[in-house]
């Protein structure tokens, strides 16, 4: 048995790939399928919920009422349809920001000496040890009307003899951004710094002897080559964010509410989870068709390694 | 062309500072003139600064003292795209995320050429290195030795007035080093540009250069013709260097215009008519040079003069040539021996321990200064 198994290179496979494939059906698969079931049925009054099957909750969700007498016109409230495109304008901002602050950085870190390399990717590994909850609500002590910004801005508008009110940054769509950015900023500068730390030296001197000055070089030569960590960067900051509720709750307030907050409600204040049920698979879709057409564009970044 | 030099480097040193804080100079003072279609070459083991006077050349790097000078124009601080030279890199550097096409066609978009050109110029620059039809292949696609063309071909599609190679064939193995290397000659002669290359293998330099530049320690030890560095070597690191020499050290007996007569304490007698090289002074200590397959090895004493008395202590077969190593009175010397006739015989070798005569004819002999 076990000398057959030696010989059988995909029985080996089957065997190595079993533990996740179980862990993924049990806590992926089947609540999946939970969910989407869910999605279909409808509330009862004690907040349980009676399996049947109707799209109410979809139509819910695009901002049809079912309660409206005959399908009025003024009876469409785009409430949630307005939650949905806030999230994925925020998804899409946050992921451009960190970007446009992650590449530079990366860029840095990977033309340093090696020594210096491992120091700086040590500091922006930093902020990971701390509890993500923990440092968004720094950013609340930071944000406050009566918090360090505002006090050091205030201090130096003093010293300019200029008057200056402390205005309110906490529960703004920007401190949201601001929040998401930060918090996921170390999973873009790592993967972009991965791929431009494999480009060899060697390509910019090419570059440079074919006639390319440094600007065409880096447009040419080392962002094509480096695009594999920004697509990877991408993916790992777009579809958390899309989903996140923490930073929106704590920062944005009740001001600022994404699909994470609506679906977290559904299910803890609401009790409604078959609404929270079909939000979280339209979520999900509305990710997976992003993503699908982002790899489609870009690929994985696979084909820099396979041609 | 403006100067007779398609390169010159004048004087140049090149420091960097050691990870200790120390300074290392890796090209120390060298001079080269590099004529116009020239295939010159620089040979040396690996740190005697071969790869960094190309790189300074290219403008990878910039000299601390001295200056380089690409066709009679002071380099300075030229920046590599501004030189109207191109490189041939030793890892090929071949941009992967652009097909073959795109690969050559770089360094003309570069340069601001347009769709029909850099077509027509990418289609004759791949045809020059067999290549047509490989243009739309990621390298990754491609053999080590195309992969290699296609290096070669991305930088002679610019018509560089200069190619720098530096060890462009050090990945190929031997058979398609060996073809390659005379390609690459019948290219530089086709094409009339002046081609310089870094190499470690001495055959590979010996096989295409039109002159030799020996290195050693970031310092040129002699410069000239294949021929002129094999069979006059000026000094002993070049004859120890390039292929194998027996060494015997002497001092200068007597001296005259033409020839010098030397003491050899090793073998306690003298050679006679030993030519003579500049410099050398009478009292000297020298070592006299003979390559292995220039000593005439007989088993009958014919002339005197020149000729030692030898037993052997060991006979090596390899192919071509029988190597033969000769005892004379503790000093063991290399001989080596043709093949002319039929080995299967065993009796056809010299037996070990067998009394032989050596003669060390004085043409084929050098009067080295000791290094």
């Amino acid at each position: 048995m076990l000398q057959r198994l030696r010989e059988n290179k995909s029985a080996q496979g089957t065997l190595l790939a079993l533990p996740t494939t179980v862990w993924l059906f049990v806590l992926l698969i089947i609540p999946l399928i939970l969910t989407l079931i869910v999605s279909f049925g409808r509330r009862s009054p004690d907040g349980n919920v009676i399996y049947t099957f109707t799209l109410d909750n979809y139509i819910r969700l695009f901002g049809y009422s079912t309660a409206c007498p005959d399908a009025q016109a003024s009876c469409y409230d785009p409430l949630y349809v307005n939650i949905l495109g806030r999230s994925l304008s925020l998804a899409f901002n946050t992921t451009l920001f960190v970007i446009t602050l992650a590449y530079p950085l990366a860029y840095f870190i990977a033309r340093a000496h090696p020594k210096q390399r491992n120091i700086y990717l040590f500091m922006v590994l930093i902020p990971l040890w701390t509890n993500f909850v923990i440092r968004v609500y720094a950013w609340m002590m930071l944000l406050r009307k009566e918090g360090a910004i505002n006090i050091i801005i205030g201090w130096v508008m003093n010293l300019l003899n200029i008057p200056f009110t402390p205005f309110e940054m906490l529960y703004t769509p920007g401190a949201v951004l601001v929040g998401m950015v930060y918090e996921f900023l170390p999973f873009m500068i790592l993967p972009i710094y991965t791929s431009l730390e494999k480009i060899d030296v060697s390509l910019y001197e090419a570059a440079a002897d074919l006639g390319a000055n440094s600007i065409k070089t880096f447009l040419r030569v080392t962002l094509p080559l480096s695009m594999p960590g920004v697509v990877a960067g991408t993916i790992l900051v777009f579809i958390p964010v899309m989903g996140t509720f923490i930073v929106s709750d704590i920062l944005g307030g009740r001001q600022v509410i994404l699909v994470g907050n609506l679906i977290q409600r559904q299910f803890l204040d609401a009790r409604d989870p078959t609404f929270g049920s079909a939000a979280s698979l339209i979520l999900m879709v509305m990710t997976l068709i992003v993503t699908y057409f982002y790899t489609r564009k870009f690929g994985f970044g696979e084909e820099i390694v396979v041609g | 062309m403006t100067s007779e030099f398609a390169v010159e480097m004048r004087d140049v040193v090149k420091r960097f500072i050691t990870p200790e804080g120390g300074e290392i100079a890796a090209v120390d003072h060298v001079t080269m003139q590099i004529k116009n279609g020239e295939f010159f070459s620089m040979l040396g083991s690996s740190g005697c600064g071969k790869t960094t006077s190309l790189r300074m050349v290219a403008g990878f790097e910039w000299t601390t003292e001295g200056e380089v000078y690409i066709e009679g124009k002071a380099m300075g601080h030229t920046p590599p795209f501004q030189r109207k030279v191109n490189t041939v890199f030793q890892n090929y550097a071949l941009f992967q995320h652009l097909t073959v096409f795109q690969n050559l066609a770089f360094g003309l978009e570069m340069e601001g050429a347009k769709e029909d050109e850099i077509k027509k110029r990418v289609g004759h620059a791949l045809e020059m290195v067999q290549l047509t039809g490989m243009d739309r292949r990621k390298p990754k696609h491609l053999s080590g030795g195309q992969q290699q063309r296609v290096a070669l071909a991305r930088a002679l599609v610019k018509t560089p007035d200069v190619l720098l190679l530096d060890e462009p064939l050090g990945a190929l193995d031997l058979k398609l080093r060996k073809e390659m290397q005379l390609e690459l000659k019948a290219l530089q002669q086709q094409l009339g540009i002046t081609f310089i290359y870094v190499t470690h293998d001495q055959e590979e330099a010996l096989t295409m250069s039109d002159r030799i530049a020996v290195m050693s320690n970031g310092k040129v030890k002699q410069m000239g013709t294949p021929v002129e560095i094999y069979e006059r070597p000026t000094n002993k690191f070049v004859a120890d260097f390039i292929g194998e020499s027996n060494f015997l050290e002497g001092k200068i007996k007597f001296i005259s215009k033409s020839e010098a007569r030397v003491f050899v304490p090793s073998l306690n007698t003298e050679l006679v008519g030993m030519p003579i090289s500049e410099g050398l002074v009478k009292g000297e200590e020298i070592v006299v040079c003979i390559r292995p397959e220039k000593v005439r090895i007989t088993e009958k004493n014919a002339i005197n003069q020149n000729m030692f008395r030898g037993k052997v202590a060991n006979t090596v077969y390899i192919g071509a040539d029988t190597h033969v190593f000769v005892d004379l009175q503790g000093t063991r010397l290399k001989v080596w021996e043709q093949n002319r006739i039929s080995r299967l015989d065993p009796k056809s070798f010299y037996a070990v321990g067998q009394e032989v005569w050596l003669m060390l004819m004085p043409e084929n002999t050098l009067v080295l200064k000791k290094d």
